[in-house]
């Protein structure tokens, strides 16, 4: 960086545990999440006195990181998490491969051994930057105190910019204790890392013809478009030349749930009719999406009548990566769709949406309307109550595909989900962090019996800090995502799948634990609803709740199946409706 | 898919601790197969060029040279197949030669402007540059007298002209 751009903030000698207060500043950090221990007591020593950054003492680090996560996907601000050396940094791993594939903006600290005893074995050392090298988007070691001011503000930048994501900063023990002159940077500046933010003009001309010769033109949308605020734009731009929308999971709520565009989420667990016009669709327009195997099925017979294949993306190694795109627009979603809805001309595709509504009436999503305490129920009734103005967190099964069919979502991350990574533990405490982040909604977690007991002893840290999110535990007593997949593929041979602590062919006859002694031991709330009418309101009892977690034990219908499905390796119309 | 082909892919990156193993954890992750990897200081102290042989469709080698870019501490990345260019590996190889063959493999070695860098008994260390046509066409001359070890640098390459 060039001396101009320094601005020497202050002429006293700083600790680099200072530095590393007073730069979270400069960010305008608000919170941060994280677990004390020996190679990271200097920066705790200051944060102790630090009064405007609160601190949130998780009860693991891997929650501390998707509390981090949470917060980020909420707010669209930089999460902040914090780890000692060796275990506290490895536990931090699965919450930043997490948001690494959500390309969610974190940034990690952890500490290190002293380091003159880098490389030695040392107690409680690990290799932290070597292990998280492929999980983060960067990551630095900082050897010398005068690097750390900078090495942090090029962190927060890496991680917001471009094609957001997790960076790491490793700092030994005493680095942290090391003085030197705190300096801030007006802006900063990495020749060797220029996001393209504008589209190409002759790329976006050749996608602007493609859209207006197009017949049966689909937007296949991303988290991309979350991430770039470009979800009005899109509706702009879809209202215009009339093309309908499908999203990815990662996409849930960026395009309105009512709008006869909307065609809900593609892929293994889409809708029919999306998945139908993906496959019918003569031009494909995706946008901030990378054409993940759970949304294309099989590669080789996917959009098969597709003369055009466009995709607009910060990232260009998204693109063309899994399907070739032979018009590739590299540039930030939202700017790339202003140029495009200037210059496209105003269409009716009436033929096109009359098909698609076809088949929206023929292959509706649908469940068993009957007495039983049916999952899909339960989130539709969550959505009634809430009218789709929670945040809704999940956990990864079938109540997460069921939470993204059933649940509606009234705009952009209000819908929060591990997309790319899947990971079981995610939904709790991304939850506790989304509420962190924004305190004046209700948020709720869709969780499952497995998933949920993955992190479940951030029920302490929600009550200690008198955090209120609603945890409705989806329970079948199985690993129910797994039961299915073993049930449609394996036979129904249910290796170790079952959850309970013995069979007797009985409903629910042994759940373990009891989660509702667990919520009181923990001193949050706790309900059990095992019946349909007690739906309703147990639900609302639990809204009137503020200072405290609830958690709600629903015992659904326990073999119940997510469908539509689309196997895994088969094409995106090849789809199961229901057990035949 | 298009056919394999052999690419020279040249990076400049700052020459920082973890840079190497950033690259090479990209392409073991992705599954991509390095032929061989040379690094070293450029004319500027803080920037180094690795130069990498990858095998690959046209596919892989877009991705390659994307995925490369991607990382922050890499400042730029060239293919150099669409580049007139020179391209050089140097091999030192140890064969066994005795009075009978000795001459005829010096006079081997003299075509192709090998030099002998070690003489014994039993063996010839010799060394010899140049691009991949050439090597391979001395390396098979030399393989009926039994070669016991080989050892190439690994490809660099530079632009031709200004
Ligand atoms: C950390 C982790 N381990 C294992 C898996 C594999 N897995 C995917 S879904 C699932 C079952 C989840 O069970 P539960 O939370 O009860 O949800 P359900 O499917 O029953 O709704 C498992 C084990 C995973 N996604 N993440
Ligand atoms: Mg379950």
């Amino acid at each position: 960086m060039s001396t101009e751009n320094k601005i020497n903030v202050s002429s006293q000698e700083k600790t680099g545990a200072e530095i590393l207060v007073e730069s979270l500043r400069k960010e305008n950090v608000e919170i941060m999440f994280g677990i004390p221990g020996g190679a990271v007591l200097p920066i705790f020593d200051k944060l102790y006195d630090c009064k405007d950054i609160r601190f949130i003492l998780t009860r693991h680090e891997q929650a501390a990181a998707h509390m981090a996560d949470g917060y980020a996907r909420a707010t669209g601000k930089v999460g902040v998490c914090i780890a000692t050396s060796g275990p506290g940094a490895t536990n931090l791993t699965t919450g930043i491969a997490t948001a690494y594939m959500d390309s969610i903006p974190i940034v990690a600290f952890t500490g290190q051994v002293a380091t003159h005893l880098i490389g030695n074995d040392a107690f409680q050392e690990a290799d932290t930057t070597g292990i998280t090298r492929p999980i983060t988007k960067h990551n630095f070691l900082v050897k010398n105190v005068t690097e750390l001011s900078t090495v942090i503000q090029q962190a927060f930048y890496i991680a917001s910019t471009g094609r957001p994501g997790p960076v790491l900063i490793d700092l030994p023990v005493d680095v942290q204790r090391a003085k030197t002159n705190f300096v801030w940077h007006k802006n900063v500046d990495l020749p060797s890392y220029k996001p393209t933010y504008k589209g190409h003009p002759l790329q976006i001309k050749k996608l602007v013809d493609a859209i207006n010769s197009a017949k049966q033109p689909i937007l296949y949308v991303g988290g991309g478009v979350i991430t770039s605020n470009a979800c009005d734009v899109l509706k702009e731009l879809a209202e215009k030349v009339h093309i309908p929308v499908t999203t990815t999971l990662m996409a849930i709520g960026s395009f309105p749930p009512e709008h006869e565009l909307n065609l809900g989420m593609l892929g293994m667990h889409g809708t029919v009719y999306a998945n139908l016009a993906m496959q019918n669709a003569d031009l494909i327009i995706a946008v901030g999406a990378r054409f993940d195997d759970r949304c294309t099925g099989k590669l080789a017979a996917f959009a098969p009548k597709a003369k055009h294949i466009a995709h607009i993306d910060i990232d260009p190694t998204s693109i063309s990566k899994n399907v070739v795109a032979d018009i590739p627009v590299v540039g930030d979603c939202k700017l790339v769709l202003q140029d495009i809805l200037k210059l496209v001309q105003p269409k009716k595709h009436t033929d096109w949406i009359k098909q698609i509504n076809k088949w929206k009436q023929e292959n509706p999503l649908t469940y068993k309307k009957d007495n039983k305490l049916r999952p899909q129920y339960i989130i539709e009734e969550i959505n009634n109550l809430t009218k789709g103005n929670a945040i809704v967190v999940t956990e990864v099964g079938q109540h997460q595909m069921w939470a993204a069919q059933y649940y509606k979502p009234k705009g952009p991350r209000k819908f929060l989900s591990s997309g790319g990574l899947g990971t079981m533990g995610f939904g709790f405490p991304a939850a506790i962090g989304a509420k962190l982040g924004k305190p004046e909604e209700t948020v709720i977690v869709i969780a499952g019996d497995g998933s949920f007991q993955m992190n479940i002893q951030e029920l302490a840290t929600a009550v200690v800090n008198r955090i209120n999110v609603i945890v409705c535990i989806i329970n079948n007593g199985y690993l129910g995502m797994v039961r299915q997949w073993q049930e449609l593929f394996y036979n129904k041979r249910y290796s170790q799948s079952y959850l309970c602590s013995k069979k007797f062919g009985k409903l629910h006859c042994e759940p373990v634990p009891d989660f509702v002694e667990v919520a009181k031991g923990y001193k949050a709330e706790g309900y059990r609803v095992t019946k349909k009418e007690d739906v309703v309101p147990t639900l609302k009892k639990a809204f009137r709740v503020k200072d405290k977690p609830v958690v709600i034990d629903f015992w659904i219908e326990e073999e119940e199946n997510v469908f539509p499905m689309v196997p895994a390796g088969a094409a995106l119309d090849e789809i199961i409706t229901s057990l035949a | 898919m298009t056919e394999i082909k052999r690419h020279i892919i040249s990076a400049l990156v700052y020459n920082k601790p973890g840079v190497l193993a950033r690259i090479s954890t990209l392409f073991a992750a992705r599954g991509y197969n390095i032929d061989s990897l040379a690094v070293g200081e450029t004319e500027n102290p803080e920037v180094s060029r690795m130069t990498i042989v990858v095998r690959g469709d046209e596919k892989i080698l877009e991705q390659v040279e994307k995925q490369l870019n991607k990382l922050i501490d890499v400042i730029k990345v060239y293919e150099f197949s669409k580049v007139d260019h020179i391209e050089r590996d140097l091999v030192l190889i140890k064969i066994n030669a005795n009075n009978k063959n000795r001459a005829e493999i010096i006079e081997i070695a003299e075509i192709f402007r090998a030099k002998i860098v070690d003489v014994s008994h039993q063996t010839l260390v010799l060394e010899i540059t140049g691009d991949e046509d050439k090597l391979t066409a001395f390396i098979n001359l030399v393989k009926p007298y039994g070669i016991k070890e080989l050892i190439r640098t690994g490809v660099i390459a530079i632009s031709r002209g200004g």
